[in-house]
């Protein structure tokens, strides 16, 4: 139980996807500008790293794993997340009509995210086993979440700020999310100390 | 076999697997769609900018696809060409859209008002009027922060010497910046009217003039002297019926502080 707690608060804040490991960065910098999206897409990555987790999961340790094709995972995983993306949009579609509504834009984008790749690649090397694994997926979705948030309201300040002209606009903007990122280095540490 | 051969192998069935689930799925799991909202949205510029009443172009070309909404000619930002499109792609009669233009009741700019106190929050007109209704003279005036130029699409909206000035060529009457200003002084109006009042001061002839140069100051001598009486005055502000209204001018000639304007209303 420590150890599922200790993954999700390390891939909420110490392990931070966005503002410490750097992934995801362009759906960061190109959704984070209204907060209505920020939610959508937040709720979207929650929903398909999760899935993405469980289901690489079973194929490595029960495909892949018996064939001796372990090192082929990261072209293999690409693979098995794009189709199932594309999979849970007609589900979505068909089944569960006001989530594809609220979802439905954000999931194609998704289908080529570095972060969700990551998590199920990490899980990988870190020998999580499944219920650690969609933990690990669900918590670095949430992290993701709330960097996006965060950062939204980062922006919404930008607006109203007038920089010299040769930062405005995506300068500028890279300037406050390397300050954003910088603000997440202060949880380095804490994650060894509550837990171990 | 070797091992090139066997990754190889396996790669392609999971290739040919997730293909093979995606085919059945969008077989069996397709959802029909109905074939007249793609043909409407076709039509609608894409804007979303909600002069329709609804929520974006899709929000109009799903309400008319499903039959709740009959009139083809609410889309105000795509004028007469997307009307006639719509109606065409519906089998219904072509109505004219009424061309529109937002129209700032107010022309209080810093060389005709003054400001009461400095204002040193965030520059919004939302913010400015929070703190004691508006840091202007005038409490119903144009605030001139430009909330209303921040949420224009077409950037329509310029403030000049501290107030909104609307562009009437690139102003397609979407009506976000009425929606936006706070002091409400923003109204979207048919651009066949002839006459429009420029000031929202609601306060009696004295007051109107120490805050501003250009205000309504009441006197009431449009609507004594409008032909048509199609002027009434209402909280010391002349009330126009465009019904009556012949468009004559007598109202604009007569007015002393020029507050009524004629024709080319800027």
């Amino acid at each position: 139980m420590t150890k599922v707690l200790m993954i999700a608060f390390m891939m909420v804040f110490t392990q931070n996807y966005v503002l410490v490991q750097f992934l995801a960065i362009c759906p960061f910098l190109g959704v984070s500008q209204k907060f209505d999206s920020c939610i959508g897409m937040s709720g979207a990555v929650i929903f398909v790293m999760t899935l993405a987790s469980a289901v690489t999961w079973l194929i490595y340790t029960y495909v892949m794993v018996p064939l001796g094709l372990d090192y082929l995972s990261t072209i293999i995983f690409i693979l098995v997340i794009a189709a199932l993306v594309q999979f849970v949009e007609i589900f979505l579609k068909k089944f569960i009509k006001p989530l594809y509504n609220a979802l439905g834009v954000y999931l194609p984008l998704i289908t080529t995210n570095c972060a969700v790749l990551a998590v199920t690649l990490l899980n990988i090397s870190e020998k999580y086993n499944l219920l650690e694994s969609c933990v690990d997926g669900f918590s670095a979705g949430v992290g993701f979440g709330l960097a996006l948030i965060l950062f939204c309201g980062v922006r919404k300040a930008l607006e109203r700020a007038k920089p010299p002209k040769s930062w405005a606009g995506l300068p500028i903007t890279l300037v406050a999310a390397a300050l954003t990122s910088m603000t997440f280095m202060g949880f380095t540490g804490i994650a060894d100390k509550l837990f171990g | 076999m070797s091992p090139v051969l066997i990754a190889v192998l396996i790669l392609s069935a999971i290739g040919l697997v997730c293909a093979l689930v995606l085919v059945l799925a969008s077989k069996f799991m397709a959802v029909p769609v109905d074939e007249k909202f793609p043909a409407i949205r076709a039509c609608l510029p894409g804007a979303n900018c909600g002069a329709c009443g609804y929520a974006g172009c899709d929000g109009y070309a799903n309400a008319l696809a499903a039959g709740e909404e009959e009139k083809t000619n609410k889309c105000i930002a795509g004028g007469q060409e997307v009307a006639k499109a719509v109606a065409e792609t519906m089998g219904l009669a072509f109505e004219a859209v009424v061309e529109v233009n937002a129209f700032v009741h107010c022309r209080g700019d810093c060389l005709n008002t003054q400001k009461r106190t400095e204002f040193q929050g965030a520059r919004s007109c939302a913010a400015a009027k929070l703190l004691f209704g508006s840091d202007g003279a005038c409490h119903y005036g144009c605030i001139g922060y430009g909330d209303c130029a921040s949420v224009c699409p077409e950037n329509a909206i310029n403030i000049i010497n501290g107030i909104a000035h609307i562009n009437d060529i690139r102003c397609m009457g979407c009506g976000a910046c009425a929606r936006t200003c706070p002091q409400g002084i923003i109204e979207v109006l048919p651009k066949e009217f002839e006459v429009a009042v420029s000031c929202s001061n609601h306060d009696r002839g004295p007051a109107v003039k120490k805050a501003c140069a250009v205000g309504c100051i009441a006197c009431t001598l449009c609507a004594k002297k409008c032909p048509a009486g199609a002027i009434t005055m209402v909280n010391n502000l002349p009330e126009i019926d465009h019904d009556k209204c012949t468009g004559c001018g007598t109202c604009a000639s007569v007015c002393p502080q020029k507050v009524i304007l004629f024709g080319n209303k800027v």
